[in-house]
């Protein structure tokens, strides 16, 4: 494989600097770092939410590269416009690149991103997933786990948070056979840095899909949020996984699955749980990654 | 190396001053982030320059030296992130 971007070899140059995402922000830390790998030349679009709130607040305009705000419902259909806006002035070398939250992505706007994965434009959209609306307070989006607690999926006595399942959004990308799709999480920037590098090297629509946790939206401390993604990779409640050329691959295979409840319980959102809730969660977990390793390439090898 | 840099700023006065349409320079910085921080970071001599601090600061505000690391603390918003990722217990947070 080509060279690896690491911390040294990136560059030193910010794209992403003195925005007002909360103190300890993972979608923040996504967002920079995928700004980092693509550089000056990447123009991105972001729609309502969280990055966007915090990166636009007229005069203060905290991204140095070209920026649009979007629709909510429109990210990908203005990545289409942008890029080949872009193409026919005669703009080179530029990367049109979508950073939208979990909600702009899975509920509002997943039309839009199908269509662009449909005619194949050559974009890549990126996902940060805080698992929740994190920016109007917390509620519920598709990609909110089973037994999370939002505002809109409280946790009383007889309803313990959400009831629904986490959408599993990748594979729903994947289904479209789109060139290159990918799951990363911000608890390993060397594995999303490379698998954003490689994205932006292949022509056509490309999907990484990055778990950004929320100290707000999740019940952490601030300074927690990197060990909290590492630790959701380590129980199996998250993998690291490409789709390429009609295949699965997983890039990692946990042996063993580190303890599920100390997950869980080290969260405010799912303070609340049972252990019966929980073996619902470890059932889930199970049952998925018995099919993961039955279809999906499970061999490791470097990216 | 580039990032976004303050600048000073002058409130509109008048109608003209204000821009027409909605876009903007990009990279245009006019307020401080220091104001949010409880706690700051101090870089110490253990420091390995393994660089883990550099990259999984969310606000990128710890930068490269010629000696080694230095922090922006202008836009360091003390979350502590650094502290925890370090493998060598290098940095401590000290109460403002």
């Amino acid at each position: 494989m080509s060279k690896q971007i690491t911390a040294k070899t990136i560059t030193d140059s910010e794209f992403f600097y003195g925005h007002k995402a909360c103190a300890g922000c993972g979608g923040s830390l996504a967002v920079r770092i995928a700004l980092k790998v693509l550089g000056e030349g990447a123009i991105s679009v972001l729609p309502a939410g969280c990055m966007s709130a915090v990166g636009f607040n007229y005069p203060h305009l905290c991204f140095s590269n070209n920026s649009i705000i979007s629709t909510f419902a429109g990210t990908a259909s203005m990545l289409t416009g942008v890029e080949a806006g872009a193409r026919a002035v005669g703009i080179k070398n530029f990367k049109a690149v979508g950073l939208a939250g979990d909600g702009g992505t899975a509920d509002i706007g997943i039309q839009a991103l199908s269509g662009a994965i449909d005619r194949n434009d050559d974009i890549l959209y990126i996902c940060y997933d805080n698992e929740a609306y994190m920016n109007t307070g917390i509620q519920k989006s598709g990609l909110t786990p089973f037994g999370a607690k939002t505002t809109t999926t409280p946790s009383g006595e007889n309803i313990h948070g959400n009831i629904r399942p986490k959408k599993n959004l990748f594979e729903i990308v994947a289904a479209h056979n789109i060139p290159y799709a990918a799951t990363a999480s911000i608890g390993d920037l060397k594995d999303f840095m490379n698998k954003i590098e490689k994205a932006s090297k292949i022509k056509g629509t490309t999907y990484i899909h990055v778990v950004a946790p929320c100290p707000i939206g999740w019940g952490i401390p601030v300074n927690e949020t990197i060990e909290i993604s590492r630790k959701m990779i380590d129980c199996g409640l998250w993998y690291l996984a490409e789709y390429e050329n009609g295949q699965f691959k997983l890039n990692r295979t946990p042996r063993k699955f580190s303890s599920i409840k100390d997950y869980l319980l080290s969260q405010g959102r799912f303070k609340h749980l049972e252990d019966a809730d929980i073996k619902i969660l470890a059932a889930q977990r199970d049952a998925k990654w018995t099919t993961i390793r039955k279809n999906w390439n499970t061999t490791e090898e470097e990216l | 190396m580039s990032k976004p840099y303050l600048r000073p700023y002058q409130k509109p006065q008048k109608l003209s001053d204000y821009p027409l349409g909605t876009a903007s320079e990009a990279g245009y910085l006019v307020t401080k982030n220091c104001g949010w921080r409880n706690e700051r970071p101090i870089i110490m001599d253990e420091c390995i320059n393994c660089l883990q601090c550099y990259l999984y600061c969310p606000d990128g505000v710890i930068f490269k030296t010629k000696s080694g690391l230095d922090i922006d603390y202008d836009f360091c918003k003390g979350c502590g992130i650094c502290e925890k990722i370090c493998p060598k217990q290098a940095i401590k947070m000290e109460v403002e």
